[in-house]
C-alpha cells in the first residue's frame, strides 16, 4: 500500500511540475486569448517562417493545427468544437464543404492579391468564380520511374504498366479515385465517369494488373520508391518532385491518356471566429513574394503567376511540374460524385485489392 | 458483506461503462441501420454476408490467431525465463519500454530494416540464403504485429508465473516428474489465468488491426479494421462501418464467453 | 544446467534485440545528415539543434507526457475499482455482462472510438482540448487495467477477505491492508499499459483533440503526407534514452534504499 500510494503521489508531483511549465511555455509564445487565428492544414505544408512573419506584421496569434487527411479534416470541421479560422483541403472536399454549407464566402475586395493567381486556376467547376477558395498549390497525378531499374524504357502512358515485364514493380497509393481514375483513363473513359458498366470493366481491367503491384500504399510510397523497393509509382506530382529530389534516376510522366488534376485551396469554415484575420492571411499568403518563398519551401507547384517571377527559372520551366496548357487541357478535376458513387467507387476497389495475386 | 457496500466500487465503474461504452455502442448500433444517404435500412446487413465481407471476416480471424498463436509462443518463454533473472523487475519494464516509441516511427523503422537493401536482406545474403522480398508479405506483417503485441502477452504470463509459489515445483520434481509433465501438469495450468488474459489483449485487438495491414502487408492483407477506417474516413459511410463494428462487438463477446467457459465461477 | 542457462540467455538476448532494433534504426539515422532515413550520408547533430529550438514541438511533447500520467493514473483507480466489482459481482451473468462491456473499447477500432467521442463531448458540450483527450483517454485505458488486474484479484483466496473481516477490520482496512498490497503488481501493470495505450494512440486523439492541443502522435501521423523529418528521430532518441535512464536509475535507487522491493512491483 505504502508503495501505490508514494507511486500516486510522484506522479501526480511531475505531472503538476510539466503542466506549470507547459503553461509558462503557452504563455511566453502569447497563447493566451486575444487577436488569434486557427489554422488547420496539413503537416509540414507551409514555412513556419512565413507564420511568424505574419504574427510580427499584423499582431495576430496564430494557432495550428494538423491533419492527415481531407476526410478526418471535414468530420472534424463538420462536428464543430474548435473554430477553426483557416482550413487548407483538397478541391473535392471543398465541393462537399460547399454542398454542406460549411463555408464562408471570401469576401474579394478583402483579397486583393487574388489578382495574382493564374486565371487557368481559377472558376474551376468544384468552385465557380472562386466564391470560397483560394489556390494554395496545385498538381498532377502521374507515373513515377526510375530508368536505372527498369531499363531504357519511356514510360508514355497508363497502359505501359500492364506490360508483363514489369511483373512485381508497381506500388501504388491507397486511393480509390486514383486507381479507378487511373483505369477508366487507360480505356478513354473519363475519371469522374459514372456508368456502372465502365466502372465494372475499369475494376476488371484492374484485376489484370495485380501480377504487376507490388503493394497499395499510402505517404511511405515516396520513402520505397525513393529507397529503390519498386522501380514503377501512381502518385502525385509533389511526391514525385520530392523523389526526384532525393533519387536523380527517376523520371516523372503525366500519362498521354489523360490524367487528374489536384488543387488543394485555402477556405474559411463557418465556425471562424476571426475571419477578418483569415482574409489578412489568405492575402498575405498570396503576395508573390511570400509566396515564392512558400513554394521553394513545400516544393509543390504553385498557381500564383506573380510569384514565378521570384523563383528559379529552372524550377518553373520544369514541364513535369508546370505543364503547359495543351497538357493541362487534357486534365480533369475530380468532380463530386455524390456519396453512393463514391461508395461504389470504394467497394470496386476494395474488391480489386482483395483480388488474389 | 453486505451488498450495499458491495456497490461502491461499481458506482466510478457503472458510470465510465454508462458514458464510454454503452453509448458509443448505442451509437454504432444506431448508425448500423442507416445507409449512405441517410435512409433507414438493414441493408448493411445484408452487404455484410456477402462473399467480399464474409472473405475479410475469415481473414481477419486467421491472421488474429496467427499473431496470438505466435506471440504465445514467444512470450511464454521470455517471461519465464525473465522470472529467473536477477533484476526481473527491471526487465520487465525493458520489455515495455519499446512500445512507448510510436507507432508509425517504429513501422517505417521496419520498412527500412526488411526493406530489398535493408538489414534483414543483408544478413540474409550473407548467410548464404539470398536476398528474398520481405516486405509486403504475410511473413513480414505476422511478424511486425508480434512485435507490437508480445509486451501485452508477456506481462500478464509474467505476472502469472512470478506468483507461482516455487515449493509446488520442487515437490513435483522430488516426487520424480520430469521437467515436461511438471510444466505441463503445474506450471502450465496454474498460470493459465495469465495466459488467458494475454491472449484476450492480444486477439481481440488484432481482430481489427488496420496501419499495419498498409505500412507492412501493403493492402495484401485486408481485415475487418482496413474496411472499418475505409467507411469512416474515404467513404464516410458511418452504416457500414457501424454494422462490421457491431460484428466485432458481438464476436469478443462470444470470444469472451468461450473462454471464460470452463473455469469456476468468475470470467 | 550450464548449457540450459547459456541457451536461456541466448534466448533472451534475441529477444531483446530484436524488441530494440527498431528503435536503434530510428537512433541511427537521427544522427544522418543525408535528411532521410535510409541513406546515411554523415554524422550530425543538425536534427538536435533544430529540435531543441522548436518551442511548439516541445510544448506538445510535455503535453503528450502530461496526458499519459494523468490518464494512466486514473484509469488505474478506476479499473481497479472496476474490476473489484466485477469479482464482487455474485451473479455469473452480471459478471459476464460487466467483462462484456468491460472488453468493448479495446475490440472496437480506433476510429470509431473516436468519432463516438467527439459526437459525445459535443453533445454534452465539454470544450475540445486538454479535457477531452484526458476524458477519452482515461476512458480507452480503462478496461486493460481491469483485464491486468482482475487476475491476481481472482487468485487471492476469498477466506483471506473473511478471516480479516471476521477478525474485525473494516471494509478500509480490508481493501487497503489486504487486497491492495495482494494486487499491487496487477496494479503496476495496468498502469504501465495504460500509459502505453495512451502514449501509442493516434486516432482517438485526432478527433477528440482541438483548439490547438496537439499530441505528439498526431503531430507525427500529419507529418506522414510530406515525409517523417529527420528531427522526430532526434526527439524520439532522446526522450527514448531519458525515459530508459529514469527506469534504470529509479530502480536502483528504490532497490537500495529499501532491499525487498524494486519499482514498487511485488516481488
Amino acid at each position: 500500500m505504502k508503495q501505490l500510494t508514494r507511486a500516486l503521489i510522484a506522479v501526480l508531483i511531475i505531472s503538476l511540475i510539466l503542466i506549470i511549465t507547459v503553461n509558462k511555455l503557452n504563455s511566453a509564445q502569447g497563447y493566451s486569448g486575444g487577436n488569434t487565428l486557427t489554422i488547420f492544414n496539413w503537416g509540414d505544408y507551409i514555412d513556419q517562417d512565413l507564420i511568424k512573419r505574419f504574427e510580427k506584421e499584423t499582431g495576430i496569434k496564430v494557432i495550428y493545427e494538423t491533419f492527415d487527411s481531407n476526410e478526418a479534416m471535414l468530420t472534424k470541421i463538420e462536428q464543430g468544437g474548435t473554430s477553426y479560422d483557416i482550413a487548407i483541403p483538397s478541391e473535392y472536399a471543398i465541393d462537399k464543404m460547399i454542398k454542406e454549407n460549411l463555408l464562408i464566402p471570401i469576401d474579394h475586395s478583402k483579397v486583393p492579391n487574388l489578382k495574382y493567381i493564374d486565371p487557368r486556376f481559377m472558376d474551376l467547376s468544384f468552385d465557380p468564380k472562386n466564391k470560397y477558395s483560394v489556390p494554395y498549390f496545385w498538381g498532377t497525378v502521374g507515373i513515377a520511374y526510375n530508368k536505372a531499374m527498369i531499363g531504357d524504357i519511356e514510360i508514355t502512358s497508363w497502359d505501359d504498366l500492364w506490360d508483363p515485364k514489369f511483373k512485381n514493380q508497381i506500388l501504388i497509393v491507397d486511393g480509390a479515385r486514383e486507381v479507378m481514375g487511373m483505369s477508366l483513363n487507360s480505356l478513354g473513359y473519363s475519371l469522374n465517369d459514372t456508368n456502372e458498366k465502365h466502372l465494372i470493366e475499369a475494376k476488371e481491367k484492374l484485376d489484370l494488373l495485380t501480377p504487376n503491384i507490388k503493394a497499395i500504399v499510402g505517404d511511405e510510397i515516396r520513402m520505397l520508391l525513393e529507397t529503390e523497393e519498386a522501380g514503377i509509382g501512381l502518385v502525385w506530382s509533389g511526391v514525385a518532385q520530392e523523389i526526384m529530389w532525393e533519387n536523380e534516376d527517376v523520371e516523372y510522366v503525366v500519362p498521354e491518356e489523360g490524367s487528374n488534376l489536384w488543387f488543394d485551396n485555402m477556405v474559411i469554415p463557418k465556425t471562424s471566429k476571426n475571419p477578418e484575420a483569415a482574409h489578412q492571411f489568405i492575402n498575405f499568403m498570396l503576395d508573390p513574394e511570400i509566396a515564392a518563398q512558400n513554394t521553394e519551401y513545400v516544393g509543390y507547384s504553385t498557381p500564383n503567376k506573380g510569384a514565378l517571377e521570384y523563383m528559379d527559372e529552372e524550377v518553373i520551366s520544369d514541364e513535369r511540374f508546370y505543364p503547359d496548357e495543351e497538357l493541362t487541357s487534357k486534365l480533369e478535376v475530380y468532380e463530386n460524385l455524390g456519396k453512393r458513387m463514391l461508395a461504389y467507387y470504394n467497394d470496386l476497389f476494395l474488391e480489386f485489392k482483395m483480388h488474389p495475386k | 458483506m453486505k451488498s450495499n457496500s458491495r456497490n461502491l466500487y461499481l458506482i466510478p465503474y457503472i458510470i465510465w461503462i454508462g458514458l464510454f461504452v454503452v453509448t458509443p455502442i448505442l451509437l454504432v448500433l444506431y448508425y448500423s441501420f442507416f445507409d449512405i444517404e441517410g435512409h433507414f435500412t438493414i441493408d448493411n446487413y445484408k452487404k455484410f454476408f456477402t462473399p467480399v465481407y464474409l472473405k475479410m471476416i475469415f481473414n481477419s480471424f486467421w491472421y488474429a490467431f496467427l499473431i496470438t498463436l505466435f506471440s504465445l509462443i514467444i512470450a511464454y518463454p521470455t517471461a519465464y525465463l525473465l522470472t529467473k533473472t536477477k533484476h526481473k523487475q527491471l526487465w520487465l519494464l525493458l520489455i515495455i519500454l519499446p512500445s512507448w516509441i510510436n507507432l508509425l516511427l517504429k513501422a517505417y523503422a521496419f520498412i527500412g530494416i526488411f526493406g530489398t537493401y535493408g538489414a534483414a536482406n543483408s544478413f540474409l545474403e550473407v548467410m548464404g540464403i539470398g536476398s528474398k522480398q520481405l516486405l509486403f508479405t504475410d511473413f513480414s506483417f505476422i511478424f511486425v504485429s508480434v512485435y507490437i503485441f508480445l509486451p501485452f502477452m508477456i506481462l500478464p504470463i509474467f505476472n502469472a508465473l512470478d506468483e507461482l509459489n516455487p515449493s509446488l515445483i520442487d515437490a513435483s520434481n522430488d516426487l520424480g516428474a520430469s521437467p515436461w509433465t511438471t510444466f505441463r501438469r503445474v506450471i502450465f495450468p496454474l498460470t493459465l489465468d495469465g495466459v488467458k488474459s494475454g491472449c484476450q489483449v492480444v486477439f481481440i485487438p488484432a481482430l481489427s488491426l488496420f496501419m499495419l495491414t498498409r505500412l507492412i502487408a501493403g493492402n495484401r492483407v485486408i481485415t475487418l479494421g482496413t474496411a472499418i477506417e475505409q467507411h469512416f474516413l474515404v467513404t464516410q459511410d458511418w452504416g457500414m462501418g457501424s454494422t462490421i463494428a457491431v460484428f466485432l462487438i458481438i464476436a469478443m463477446v462470444l470470444i469472451m464467453v468461450l473462454t471464460g467457459k470452463r473455469k469456476r465461477g468468475i470470467l | 544446467m550450464k548449457k540450459k542457462s547459456k541457451l536461456s540467455s541466448v534466448y533472451l538476448v534475441l529477444v531483446f534485440l530484436i524488441l530494440y532494433a527498431p528503435i536503434f534504426y530510428l537512433m541511427f539515422y537521427s544522427f544522418n545528415s543525408g535528411g532521410t532515413m535510409y541513406h546515411f550520408e554523415g554524422f550530425t547533430l543538425d536534427w538536435y539543434r533544430e529540435l531543441f529550438e522548436d518551442t511548439r514541438l516541445l510544448i506538445i511533447v510535455l503535453n503528450t507526457v502530461i496526458i499519459a500520467l494523468l490518464s494512466a493514473v486514473i484509469s488505474t483507480i478506476l479499473g481497479v475499482a472496476g474490476a473489484l466489482a466485477i469479482y464482487y459481482a455474485r451473479r455469473r451473468r452480471v459478471k459476464n455482462t460487466l467483462l462484456s462491456l468491460n472488453n468493448v473499447l479495446i475490440v472496437s477500432p480506433d476510429v470509431i472510438i473516436g468519432a463516438s467521442f467527439l459526437i459525445l463531448f459535443t453533445i454534452i458540450g465539454i470544450k475540445l482540448g486538454f479535457v477531452s483527450v484526458l476524458l477519452a483517454h482515461i476512458a480507452f485505458s480503462v478496461p486493460i487495467v481491469v483485464i491486468m488486474v482482475l487476475p491476481k484479484i481472482e487468485e487471492m483466496s476469498t477466506s483471506m477477505i473473511y478471516a480479516a473481516l471476521d477478525l474485525g477490520a473494516s471494509r478500509w482496512d480490508v481493501l487497503t491492508k489486504v487486497i491492495l498490497p495482494y494486487i499491487t503488481p496487477g496494479i503496476f501493470a495496468g498502469f504501465f499499459m495504460a500509459l502505453t495505450y495512451s502514449l501509442d494512440d493516434f486516432a482517438v486523439t485526432f478527433f477528440v483533440t482541438g483548439n490547438g492541443f496537439t499530441t505528439l502522435s498526431v503531430e507525427i501521423y500529419s507529418l506522414a503526407r510530406r515525409g517523417v523529418s529527420l528531427n522526430i528521430n532526434a526527439l524520439s532518441t532522446l526522450l527514448f534514452v531519458f525515459t530508459m535512464m529514469l527506469v534504470v536509475g529509479y530502480y536502483f535507487i528504490t532497490k537500495r534504499n529499501n532491499r525487498p522491493n524494486g519499482l514498487g512491483v511485488k516481488q
